[in-house]
């Protein structure tokens, strides 16, 4: 492999670690609201965070590109905050993953909430714990198979995300220039020993994945 | 059995034609005054001229190909792909630098000599000839090291245009095609690259083997080499052969 495709490498593991990180911390308040709330327009919010299965990724790409660009509403934010464009930049990207991937965060968090019941954390407000005692010493604990296969399903699909990047990544080595990025640039310029090393490579790696997956007993969740 | 249908040729009286993405405008009113002209059928298909020999030399079914270099249609022939003899120069590309803002570009370029951007596109230059062109301007202008913090690669040149019309980048080098409507270019500034910086960009067209009986391929080749076709080229900043 060149250097340029071990920065791929590198770049698409940071991608997707980051991502599943702000992804967790987004998700888990989010399916708790979606399991318990009984508001009218939850319905609007879960069919939203739902989505991105649906949407192909180029109806993303585009409408990110016009959101961060220089007249779109986020970029005249970031702008004004003197952070510049998110366009071509890696936290562009992760904004991009975090979209592309919320429903594989969100759906296995929010199953594992719901198949909890309300029953437990019941039992322990009447032990006298507080609201976030409750959550985190049994609701988080209880959801914890949910959690895994949201952080696997999440990194996952960020590492085989392609359309998005394309759209709004400009191909930058070290910067947005990720493995399906690069596999593509392979085959377009017929380097196809380049290309084998990280398609076999992506391959290897999603089969791992998900034998991980369902080894551990996770079914996935997901409607897919 | 399977392979037989796969094999069968289109019909007679369609053409399909794969094009490079800086002449797909110019391609539209063609094909839509070749359909009307000859009574055939036309599809087009377009890509980085780079990706749609990939395609061709995996089976795609195309049966002409306008390319945005010389090159690929030569080693078409040469690999057995294209018909021998077939191709010829329909048309010679002009390079442009294009901003969607009104004066950061004079005639002279400025804006690319003093750096006053943040952003510029140019396609690969690995698959795309206009990359290519852009590269060489940029090593000639003995920029090219110094701009490499600021490059981003369009997939091909259309995606460039994208980039600059929503203004994601300032810069972008594009087909003088892709900018110009009636003669003028409408939006935005630009400067057209002097064509001493590059070398020139010869499009090459050539017919592929599979579509060495089509009547309709062949009448469409002679058609881009008729006078509706090259007033159309001329209108869109082309130069001719």
């Amino acid at each position: 492999m060149t250097p340029d495709d071990l920065q791929a490498v590198w770049l698409t593991l940071k991608l997707a670690s980051v991502t599943t990180l702000v992804l967790l911390m987004i998700a888990t308040p989010l399916a708790w609201w979606l399991a318990h709330s009984q508001r009218w327009f939850r319905g609007i919010v879960a069919a939203c965070v739902a989505l991105p299965l649906v949407l192909p990724p180029t109806v993303l790409g585009f409408y990110l590109l016009l959101l961060l660009g220089p007249q779109g509403a986020v970029g005249k934010v970031t702008q004004a905050l003197d952070i510049g464009t998110l366009t071509f930049t890696f936290t562009g990207l992760v904004i991009g993953s975090v979209i592309f991937s919320l429903p594989f965060a969100v759906q296995p968090i929010q199953n594992a909430f719901e198949a909890m019941g309300r029953r437990p954390l019941e039992v322990a407000a009447t032990l006298r714990a507080g609201v976030w005692d409750r959550f985190v010493s049994v609701a988080l604990p209880l959801a914890r198979p949910g959690f895994l296969t949201a952080t696997i399903l999440a990194f996952a699909h960020t590492v085989g995300e392609f359309g998005v990047v394309l759209m709004i990544g400009g191909n930058i080595p070290e910067e947005t220039q990720v493995v399906s990025i690069a596999i593509y640039n392979h085959v377009e310029a017929m380097e196809y020993g380049a290309a084998h090393w990280l398609a076999g490579g992506m391959v290897l790696f999603a089969f791992i994945v998900l034998l991980g997956l369902y080894l551990t007993g996770n079914r996935l969740k997901v409607v897919r | 059995m399977l392979l037989l249908l796969v094999m069968t040729p289109a019909k007679a009286d369609e053409v399909r034609v794969a094009v490079a993405s800086n002449f797909i405008a110019p391609m539209k009113e063609i094909a839509a005054s070749f359909r009307q002209d000859s009574g055939h059928t036309l599809r087009v298909s377009s890509g980085s001229s780079g990706k749609l020999y990939a395609q061709i030399r995996n089976g795609a079914p195309f049966d002409v190909l306008l390319a945005a270099d010389e090159v690929i249609p030569q080693r078409l022939e040469q690999e057995g792909l294209a018909v021998a003899d077939s191709g010829f120069v329909y048309a010679i590309g002009q390079l442009v630098l294009w901003s969607n803002k009104n004066g950061l570009l004079d005639q002279n370029g400025k804006a690319l000599k003093s750096g006053q951007f943040k952003r510029l596109a140019i396609a690969e230059p690995k698959i795309a000839p206009y990359g290519m062109a852009a590269k060489q301007t940029l090593e000639k202008m003995g920029l090219w090291n110094a701009v490499q913090g600021k490059l981003v690669k369009g997939e091909n040149i259309s995606q460039n245009w994208q980039f600059a019309a929503t203004g994601n980048v300032e810069l972008a080098f594009v087909a003088q095609s892709q900018i110009m409507r009636e003669m003028k270019v409408n939006e935005g500034s630009w400067w057209r690259v002097p064509k001493h910086l590059y070398e020139p960009i010869k499009q090459g067209a050539v017919l592929l083997v599979t579509a060495k009986d089509n009547e309709a391929a062949l009448s469409f080749l002679a058609y881009m080499q008729g006078k509706s076709a090259k007033e159309v080229m001329r209108a869109y900043g082309y130069v001719l052969p």
